[in-house]
């Protein structure tokens, strides 16, 4: 009997104080919203945003309501996050490997390159990206072009955009490579399995991923233009490129900002992830008479990514999460346009700072659940 | 048992009495007065650095003249125009501040407009700056006139403000398309602009013309002639406190009154002797006119005395400084300006 008390009082108290401390918070922003006549609601969202926006995935104006705004900075805010995430992984996986590279020049101008990056603040960074580099890229009027088409400038880089007809065609022939390519794959493996025999997959799916949307430009009727970007002039000494796409500075600044900071614990993730596989492991591998390349590709990476997946994940998030510096640079994150913009023209804080923080939340969330599911798949099945 | 008991009950006593005396704290009509003067400090909010308007000096000491009106209602309620503790704000967290208690007073070159005074739990003064929006461009650019913007332009400016929306208004009645590009801080708009990111910089008219003089080469920029919006700047307070609206509100109106009267911070002990009973009222000399508020009489001739009136504050801030040496609207009604404050009586 007392022995019960004694388990559960500390458990209840805790409770108690959690309740206590949340009922607290609640009414004593309602007490204090009612004194200052500050009603609680998300009608808002409903209200006409009525300010724009410099960059947006969908489209985007000004009469459009807030609730369009959040979905239009969310984007946004994946946008950056999904283009840090594949630069930060490809990067790091290159650097961490070369970091165990048997080559002094490689593996020290690789530890350089890991103590150089994660030692200096994120946002200063960013800084230097925007600031000083984009200070240092000359004016539209004066930009060489790169490849001949593409223009690198201080109001952004300038490409071709492509004009599709019958684009819907295309994508069906891609689609149809794509299935087919899974099919050989399986139908490989099940060869492997029963006869020993392998299939060249990889050239099989090279072909079939370039014949199969060629031959809809053939008898699909699909054509292909390129709009290029043209000088304009605005006034005497104020130029811009029209036509093709416009990759905002903001944007290359806080990505390349993001994936050289986060690649350089990437990488760290994947030197450990490597090390901490025993050293037999690999001499095993090599006296089957495998390769280095395949010791690596069928030994060592198999067996590292279970080390290497879980830290990586917190990686992902803190990219994610970093992305909201953006609002320093005047990239139109959800950061700087919903809990900016809109926080200020509605003053609806309790609200919007609720909604982002949920938003937050919810990506980071789905990040770690999807790589947790991607950790039990490669996960040692135990038998 | 009974030791973790007595312990257990001393623990939940204590929060339900924590709990139980500050919600009925705060559920009291805020006495923003009274903590003021049992703090003995004013806290004001005002921007990271706007010259003329609030900016602090390398010894940290704020001027300007919506530093001003924190400083009079300090001389006013505490008889000391020192006594003032200054936080900056950006635009975007000013009201929240000012709403969650962190200041008492937001003197931060803030546009009067229907949905701040209504929705958003706070109360406008008064105007100590009649503004309105423009826009700044390189002279290079051969721009004179906003005639002259064609589709594609990329205007620089703050999120959180009443330009973004105006900036919108402008372009989208002319058919021009634009690129905004909105940051956070004033210092990374100049930044921006002055690197060539953008074609034009906007804002109120003040701001450009006192951000101007920040610039690599001021000279290089000008600001064009046509004002987009009207951007009455004025002191804000949190709303359901009507004494301490009342003691700011009458601090400003004192400053400016004051001018009209020819009072200055130098005449004004002087002025107590006057023949004209408006005068004296300004300074004390004459009616009950502190004891409303639940100040002593003569709070108008320390602010005057310390902080001086509204015309010395403009010279002393803004055209001395030579951010804007024409006073414009700013100018008293009776010399052809929209300066018009109701009579101290």
């Amino acid at each position: 009997m007392n022995n019960k008390i004694k388990r559960y009082i500390p458990q209840i108290l805790t409770i108690l104080f959690v309740v206590l401390i949340f009922g607290f918070f609640t009414i004593n922003a309602q007490v204090n919203m009612d004194n200052r006549g500050i009603d609680f609601g998300f009608g808002f969202l409903k209200q006409e945003a009525s300010f724009d926006m410099q960059f947006t995935l969908l489209d985007y104006d000004g009469q459009d309501s807030y609730m369009w705004a959040y979905v239009v900075a969310l984007l946004n805010t994946l946008l950056v996050s999904f283009l840090g995430i594949i630069f930060c992984t490809i990067l790091g996986v290159i650097i961490g490997v070369a970091r165990l590279s048997g080559n002094f020049l490689i593996r020290n101008s690789a530890a350089w390159y890991v103590e150089f990056f994660r030692n200096i603040p994120l946002l200063l960074q960013i800084f230097f990206w925007y600031y000083a580099a984009l200070r240092a890229l000359p004016l539209p009027e004066k930009a060489e072009p790169w490849f001949g088409v593409t223009y690198m400038t201080i109001k952004g880089y300038y490409i071709p955009s492509m004009i599709w007809e019958n684009l819907n065609v295309f994508m069906s022939c891609l689609l149809a490579s794509i299935i087919s390519i899974i099919f050989i794959k399986i139908y490989a493996k099940k060869i492997q399995e029963k006869e020993g025999k392998q299939l060249p997959v990889l050239y099989i799916s090279l072909g079939l991923i370039t014949i199969l949307p060629l031959l809809s430009f053939l008898f699909g009727g699909v054509t292909l233009d390129f709009e290029i970007p043209v000088l304009k002039q605005l006034a005497k000494t104020s130029f811009i490129f029209e036509g093709g796409i416009r990759l905002p500075p903001e944007l290359i600044a806080l990505v390349l900002a993001l994936s050289l900071y986060t690649s350089t614990f990437v990488a760290e993730c994947v030197r450990a992830g490597i090390q901490g596989i025993s050293k037999g492991q690999k001499e095993a591998a090599a006296s089957v008479g495998l390769n280095p390349n395949q010791i690596l590709k069928l030994v060592i990476m198999p067996q590292a990514l279970r080390i290497i997946i879980p830290p990586t994940t917190n990686q992902y998030l803190n990219l994610t999460k970093n992305s909201s510096l953006a609002a320093a640079i005047a990239y139109p994150d959800l950061v700087l346009v919903f809990a900016g913009t809109a926080l200020m023209q509605t003053g609806k804080a309790i609200e919007i700072v609720g909604i982002t923080m949920l938003t937050y939340l919810t990506i980071s969330l789905s990040i770690a659940a999807l790589m947790n599911w991607y950790n039990k798949r490669i996960e040692i099945k135990e038998k | 048992m009974f030791k973790h008991l007595k312990q257990l009950t001393s623990l939940v006593t204590m929060i339900a009495v924590v709990f139980v005396f500050t919600t009925e704290a705060m559920a009291k009509k805020s006495k923003t007065l009274k903590n003021t003067q049992k703090k003995g400090f004013v806290r004001c909010g005002v921007s990271q650095g706007l010259p003329g308007f609030s900016n602090a000096d390398a010894s940290g000491n704020w001027t300007g003249i919506d530093v001003d009106v924190c400083r009079a209602v300090a001389a006013a309620v505490l008889g000391d125009a020192n006594k003032v503790k200054f936080t900056p704000l950006s635009a975007k967290e000013r009201f929240t501040a000012l709403t969650s208690g962190e200041i008492d007073i937001l003197s931060r070159n803030t546009t009067w407009t229907l949905s701040r005074d209504a929705d958003i739990g706070l109360t406008f003064v008064g105007v100590n700056f009649y503004d309105g929006q423009g826009f700044m461009v390189r002279k290079s650019s051969g721009i004179t006139s906003t005639g002259q913007f064609k589709n594609g332009i990329s205007a620089c400016t703050n999120i959180g403000t009443t330009t973004e929306l105006n900036m919108r208004d402008f372009f989208n009645s002319r058919g021009i398309s634009y690129e905004p590009v909105a940051f956070e801080k004033a210092d990374e708009v100049v930044a921006a602009y002055d690197a060539g990111r953008c074609d034009t910089y906007t804002t109120d008219k003040s701001g450009l013309a006192a951000q101007r003089t920040k610039m690599k080469n001021p000279d290089e920029h000008i600001v064009l002639p046509e004002t987009i919006s009207k951007e009455p700047l004025g002191p804000v307070v949190r709303q359901g406190d009507a004494v301490w609206e009342d003691i700011v509100r009458w601090s400003l109106n004192t400053m400016i009154e004051a001018e009209e009267y020819g009072i200055t911070s130098s005449n004004a002990d002087s002025m107590k002797t006057s023949d004209n009973p408006q005068i004296k009222r300004l300074v004390g000399a004459e009616g009950e006119m502190g004891a409303a508020f639940g100040l002593d009489n003569e709070w108008n001739l320390r602010i005057i005395k310390q902080v001086g009136n509204y015309g010395e504050s403009y010279k002393r801030n803004i055209a001395d400084t030579g951010i804007l040496p024409d006073r414009g609207p700013n100018q008293l009604w009776t010399k052809g300006g929209i300066l018009y404050v109701p009579p101290a009586r």
